[in-house]
């Protein structure tokens, strides 16, 4: 049965009884098919749909690798500094065997993860890299080379993040390229209007792949089928209420990750928490209704509390991958916004819970915008409508839920305020419809109470 | 809108009236703007029905379209209010300056001297609200691709030779105004609520006769009742006593006067016609008939005046209030932007470049997008450079932080062959900026540009301490008066005070396969059967 | 989980009733398809959605509380309409036949003759209903032929009672139809007024609905499925309309197909919420009535007074927004005026303000006379000392304004 799982429809019927390890093998296979050896008349473009934690980073690594397996050199477009050096020091350590060029801009030092390994190569100037297997760098960087040859192959990793004037500024750069991104996650952005150029092909403040597709109609998506990062007991819920049409699954089965708490729970509300989260996967820590402002002091500490009591418990994560202890750098905070970020790294200082990597490990704190592409073992969350007075379009976007609620191996805990459902019924819907522009799926709307509605079902009162 | 902005509409409902939002003025006003007051037919989206113009409070001129259905009357009244627009864009041009720069010859790769002539004065026209420039707009792209007598195909109904001209400055000085901090045509309402709040919101703002009624409410009335009144007030015959600043009218005016007018227009001229077929044109029944046809006329003109007039002077009233504002530091620096695209966009004209196409190709989309980012920060930036209201609205976010320096301990990097400053700041304040350690920071309103670094919080006693790094000469010791003294107030800012230079983007002639490769010319020609049938 | 919130369409008798008790005596004003797209707008506010689901005439409503509602549209612009559909529908439809060509892939005329069954255009809305649901039938019987349904006549059923709702065109062929929906709002460089085609989104989203309920009907059965599936019976609508507008500044028609989707999850949602109408009459005090019932000098016979106590007793949800979509607006304005209500300022001040509810309380909260501990409050002065500061005035002389 599995040798005749498509990668391009993997339909969830059919993948209740089949591998997954063997469906995602299919797609990669072929991916890189199409990418290292495209047929005669093939477009040069190949788009990959990558849900959350569906083995992106690993297919960038292996496309990388294979290409030069096959005499080429490439180069690779990433959306923000953090990115590429994760980008290398994964490639470095993946594949030491490559040399790698990391191209920085003159004021954004790369992180020292990046230069660790002797395969590396960083510089400003492009001409000190060319000759490279290859040469990593952001788009912004990208868009200011100049005087070079293209190159055959390039891949553009977080494509969906990447606006369409960035990809119309570097795609003089390369002949062909490989476009790896999560069509799920928050959708790119300007400060200024950009109505004049709505529903057109190539409107510059869409998304890059959006414009790509548009033009080159034979390019057909290629998508992951399996989530390797998300457990089976979040996998459904992603899947259906952020990817109605494009569903995927978990690579893990129910009860092959458990999260085991190392002592007994005290009796608080807390830690009762901390155990729904371990047994089911999720946690709604839920605060009495009240209208606050975003840093809503009793929210940001019940989160810090939550995390204090994580690692106090001396929980232990054990999956497909062994049993590690929770420790900090495995705990990640999501927030809406920054100055809750900032908000939740106070309260926890506070407790003496590090905040800070530079000094160690530590507990990332930081935005959904921020968040994205990571993964952690257990993530908390400030719920974006938590004490709201109402909803708006920021606080509604799909992506920044979806960001939020997909970046756990085991276990997330949403911390937020009753009466969120409520203020989901009040909500005005007079959306404006721009001619030409696709509808994106789902709606905001339907996604929340679709996580609402789980979450309803693992509701510990505080 | 920011809690500061808030705060200031709160204050406006207790006090009654418009609170300052701004403690100099944010926009270049010329001394010579033209006002704009435009009206829509309702019959036809863009077509318009009337337009009062002028640089003259005292004297606005009017141009109508009797019958808003008529293509003839329509064109006659474009080329009316070209021939009234396109001679004052032109004065501005009167005195040019020449400006001195340089680039690279392409072969030696030696730098040689060019000269650009930059007018030294632009355009500004003011409208009452986005519609108006909206409404502006749809004109300029209903005429610039029209046809004229003087084209090789001039097509059956060949337009004035200005009306094309007319159209395509529209459309520039309309799509200009998209740019943030630009100023070659300022809707009145957001010019307004720019630097005053009023104890409604914005989206009442948006009717102009109301916000201005929150400036000078009559004795007795508050804010609130004053717009009350010029919202909804009406007088007997059931016509609202402040009419809409448009561009449309409102509909009892449409059903109540103007229909009942254009309708004896209608009967006027169907009349005349008769009277010269049936008894030739010089008849006294023609002639009497003609007399009637004019009346109707001036009864048209009558009735438009009377509801233009009263949005003619909010406007004046808005750049009254407006010029009470001293003027912001920066303005003149925007104001050359200005003046630049006026002149590009006259030069453009002049060497026949063909008019803006219907949409933009895929490069000058991403170039105006990169364009309005850049000018979007550098707005920003002066704005906050300029207002210390605008400062404090940054302050609040956790941009940026003022105090009184309490510490300034010198040190030096000795890393070099020479040793360079390096001191440490230490500023008191009670703002609480996102300072995370290491992070950057700019001082504001410093003799120089200078940057710092973050080396200690402490939030219990609103210390933060920097280490300048820049901005204080290429000597041992920093050069006096390049650091603030102990007991002197500085800000920091943590964004950068300049905009960042936006990346080069291709020739749209090199429009990438990603992008559809590169646009086809074949759509934006001339045209006269599409508009208007 | 939607799935069974949104089903629920009550056929409950008894609240249809108290409902009509409270219009009383006046003519019920129907729910047609703008009122119901309509309800979208502010689904929060409990005083609409009462009155909207009684019937009640809120235009009359706004003139009797002496708040008349500013709307109107110009003779000019309802001309402009009337003209532009006549001339689609004119000659046996034959302008409107070229985009539903293009977009629909009807065939050329010899082809497959288009067929335009009498709909009784003059009869009761009932009587009009019933021909329009046989016609439907009669299509959904031959899927090889094309039908238009001119101007036809769906039933809805909300809240228990029925809404009648005529869409400008419903094209039937393969056993699918699709709703047309023609606007006076030009098209121009492909471009339209975001917010009209939401309205019209929104609008043709109902008329999907009802045709959706006439499915269901006829096949006696109930489609299933998540909040954006197609429910596939025969003669079941399709999920993208048919937007038919003026081309740039001409007659000539153009058509886009416009994906619903979104707005039939959102209209669902809205008339699965009119079913908790009742919770609202419950609220009520007894004796509560809205009628409007005039006299033979066509004035309301119910005294203002009750009136106004009888609107009051409703909570309403107003914001600014309310002043451009609701009758009731400028009453709801002045009543949050008069609360000193922070609404009145916009929607988006409220974020800022967390509990604080009142222009009173910010004022003092900013003038530092709040309790210690509100991080709103303690907010609201800190930027009162900036702007102080800015404005060079002393923050004191700012907090005895306050005071005074």
């Amino acid at each position: 049965m599995t040798s005749t799982v498509s990668p391009l429809q993997p339909s969830p019927g059919v993948s209740l009884g089949t591998d997954p390890g063997a469906a995602a093998d299919a797609a990669v296979a072929a991916i890189l098919d199409a990418t290292v050896r495209p047929a005669a008349r093939a477009p040069r473009g190949v788009v990959v749909d990558s849900p959350p934690g569906a083995g992106k980073s690993t297919l960038v690594v292996r496309a990388a690798q294979e290409l030069v397996g096959a005499g080429e050199r490439l180069m690779i477009v990433a959306q923000t500094n953090s990115q590429v050096d994760d980008l290398v020091d994964r490639l470095a350590l993946k594949a030491p065997g490559l040399s790698i060029g990391r191209l920085h801009g003159s004021d954004a030092r790369p992180a020292p993860e990046a230069l660790r390994h002797p395969n590396v190569t960083a510089s400003t100037k492009p001409a000190d890299l060319l000759e490279l297997d290859v040469v990593v760098s952001t788009a912004a960087k990208w868009q200011w080379v100049k005087d070079v040859d293209p190159w055959r192959h390039a891949i553009v990793d977080e494509a969906y993040q990447m606006r369409s004037d960035a990809l119309l500024a570097v795609a003089r750069l390369f002949e062909r390229a490989l476009f790896v991104g999560d069509p799920g996650q928050l959708d790119p952005f300007t400060v200024v209007g950009t109505e004049q150029w709505a529903g057109l092909s190539y409107d510059p403040s869409s998304s890059a792949v959006v414009t790509l597709l548009a033009h080159n109609p034979a390019i057909v998506p290629h998508r992951l089928p399996v989530s390797w990062r998300l457990p089976a007991s979040a996998a459904p819920l992603i899947s259906t209420a952020f990817y109605p049409y494009t569903p995927f699954r978990s690579g893990t089965g129910p009860g092959e990750r458990l999260l085991v708490a190392g002592t007994r729970p005290d009796g608080s509300a807390v830690d009762a928490a901390i155990d729904e989260a371990a047994e089911h996967g999720w946690a709604l820590l839920e605060l009495p209704a009240r209208l606050t402002v975003r840093t809503d002091p009793q929210a940001v500490a019940a989160v810090a509390a939550t995390v204090r009591r994580l690692l106090d418990r001396g929980l232990t994560a054990h999956s497909e991958q062994g049993s590690t202890p929770l420790s900090p750098g495995r705990i990640a905070v999501g927030t809406a916004h920054r100055d809750q970020a900032a908000a939740v790294r106070a309260a926890l200082t506070a407790l003496g819970v590090p905040v800070d990597s530079t000094a160690g490990p530590a507990v990332t704190v930081d935005t959904a915008n921020r968040l994205q592409g990571r993964e952690y073992d257990v993530t908390v969350v400030l719920h974006p409508l938590s004490g709201r007075p109402d909803a708006t379009a920021f606080h509604l976007e799909t992506g920044r839920l979806c960001v939020l609620a997909s970046r756990h191996r085991h276990a997330c805990i949403v911390v937020a305020r009753a009466g969120i459902a409520g203020l989901l019924d009040e909500h005005p819907s007079t959306e404006p419809v721009q001619l030409g522009v696709t509808v994106k799926f789902p709606d905001g709307w339907e996604a929340n109470h679709a996580v609402l509605a789980q979450l309803a079902e693992h509701r510990v009162r505080l | 809108m920011s809690l500061l902005g808030t705060l200031a509409r709160l204050e406006a409902v207790r006090s009654g009236r418009a609170e300052p939002l701004a403690t100099v003025r944010h926009r270049h006003l010329s001394d010579r703007p033209l006002v704009l007051v435009p009206l829509a037919a309702a019959a036809e989206d863009g077509a318009p029905l009337a337009v009062l113009l002028g640089t003259d409070r005292s004297a606005p001129r009017l141009h109508i379209v009797p019958q808003p259905l008529n293509r003839g009357q329509r064109y006659a009244f474009l080329a009316a209010f070209a021939d009234d627009l396109l001679p004052y864009l032109e004065s501005c041009a009167a005195e040019v300056e020449r400006i001195e720069g340089s680039e690279k010859d392409p072969q030696t790769g030696e730098k040689i001297p060019t000269f650009r002539e930059l007018s030294a004065d632009a355009p500004q026209l003011i409208v009452p609200n986005p519609g108006a420039a909206q409404h502006l707009a749809l004109l300029g792209r209903a005429t610039r691709f029209r046809r004229t007598a003087e084209d090789p195909d001039p097509g059956r109904y060949p337009a004035p030779t200005q009306v094309p001209l007319l159209g395509r400055w529209l459309t520039h000085l309309t799509d200009r105004a998209k740019v943030p901090g630009s100023s070659l045509l300022l809707p009145m309402t957001g010019l307004l609520a720019r630097h005053w709040a009023t104890g409604q919101s914005q989206l009442e703002d948006q009717h102009l006769g109301a916000q201005l009624a929150w400036h000078e409410p009559p004795s007795g009335l508050s804010g609130a009742e004053a717009a009350r009144l010029v919202e909804s007030g009406r007088d007997e015959r059931g016509q609202l006593l402040h009419p809409p600043a448009g561009p449309t009218t409102d509909p009892r005016f449409d059903e109540k006067l103007l229909a009942p007018a254009i309708g004896r227009y209608d009967a006027a001229l169907a009349a005349l016609r008769h009277a010269q077929d049936e008894d030739g044109p010089e008849s006294p029944r023609a002639q009497s008939a003609q007399a009637s046809a004019e009346r109707a006329v001036e009864q048209l003109r009558a009735l438009l005046t009377e509801v233009l007039l009263p949005t003619w002077h909010d406007v004046w009233r808005g750049l009254d209030l407006l010029r009470t504002l001293p003027p912001a530091a920066h303005l003149p620096e925007r104001w050359e932007s200005d003046r630049w695209s006026f002149t590009g966009h006259r030069e453009r004209v002049a060497a026949g470049e063909p008019p803006q196409p219907r949409r933009d190709d895929a490069v000058t989309a991403a170039r105006k997008l990169a364009q309005r980012e850049r000018e979007q920060v550098r707005t920003d930036v002066q704005e906050a450079l300029d207002d210390p209201l605008a400062m404090a609205e940054r302050r609040l976010a956790g941009e940026a932080f003022s105090g009184e320096v309490t510490e300034l301990v010198p040190d030096w990097d000795t890393s070099g062959r020479t040793p360079k400053p390096r001191p440490l700041l230490t500023v008191r304040t009670a703002d609480h900026p996102h300072a995370d350690l290491g992070r950057e920071v700019h001082r504001a309103g410093g003799p120089a540009v200078q940057k710092a670094v973050i080396t200690a919080v402490d939030p219990e006693q609103g210390l933060i301490t920097v280490r300048v790094a820049s901005g204080m000469g290429r000597k041992k010791e920093p050069e006096p008066g390049s650091l603030p003294a102990v007991g002197e107030r500085v800000t920091f800012t943590l964004f950068e005070l300049t905009a960042r230079q936006s990346a080069p983007l291709p020739e749209p002639d090199d429009t990438p396969w990603t992008h559809g490769g590169p646009p086809s010319a074949t759509q934006d020609s001339p045209t006269t059967a599409e508009e208007w049938e | 989980m939607n799935v069974t919130r949104t089903e629920q369409i009550v056929h409950a008798a008894d609240p249809a009733r108290r409902l009509a008790a409270l219009r009383g005596g006046a003519e019920q004003r129907g729910l047609d398809a703008r009122a119901l797209a309509a309800l979208a707008a502010n689904p929060g506010c409990r005083r609409r959605a009462l009155l909207d689901a009684a019937g009640v005439d809120k235009t009359a409503l706004a003139d009797r509380l002496g708040q008349p509602a500013p709307f109107g549209r110009s003779p000019f612009a309802i001309a402009r309409g009337n003209i532009f559909e006549a001339r689609l529908k004119a000659d046996g439809c034959a302008a409107l036949l070229d985009p539903l060509r293009s977009r629909l892939g009807l065939p050329a005329e010899d082809d497959a003759p288009l067929r335009v069954p009498d709909l009784l255009p003059r009869s009761t809305p009932a009587a009009r209903a019933e021909r329009t649901a046989r016609a439907l039938a009669e299509a959904v019987a031959e899927p090889a032929a094309w039908t238009l349904l001119d101007h036809p006549m769906l039933r809805l059923t909300v809240a228990g009672s029925p809404a009648y709702l005529e869409p400008d065109a419903v094209v039937m062929r393969g056993g699918r139809c699709t709703v047309v929906e023609i606007k006076s709002f030009p098209v121009l460089d492909g471009v339209a007024d975001p917010a009209k085609v939401g309205a019209a989104a929104r609008q043709a989203a109902v008329y999907v609905l009802a045709l959706q309920e006439a499915a269901e009907h006829r096949a006696g059965a109930r489609a299933g499925g998540g909040p954006y599936e197609a429910r596939e019976l025969p003669g079941s609508p399709e999920t993208s309309v048919l937007l038919v507008c003026p081309k740039d500044f001409g007659n000539r028609p153009t058509a886009e197909l416009i994906d619903i989707r979104r707005e039939l999850a959102t209209t669902r949602r809205q008339l699965a919420r009119m079913t908790r109408i009742e919770e609202l009459l419950d609220a009520l005090p007894p004796g509560t009535s809205f009628d409007l019932l005039p006299d033979a000098g066509g004035q309301p016979t119910r005294p203002v007074v009750e009136l106004t106590a009888a609107v009051e007793a409703v909570p309403a949800a107003y914001s600014p927004e309310c002043l451009s979509s609701c009758e009731l607006g400028f009453h709801c304005r002045s009543q949050a005026r008069c609360e000193g209500a922070v609404e009145q300022l916009g929607r988006g001040v409220r974020g800022e303000l967390g509990s604080i509810r009142t222009v009173g309380e910010a004022l003092a909260a900013a003038s530092g006379g709040a309790p210690l501990g509100d991080e709103a409050a303690a907010r609201l002065g800190y930027a009162a000392a900036l702007r102080a500061e800015a404005l060079g005035v002393p923050a004191t002389a700012m907090a005895g304004a306050v005071a005074g």
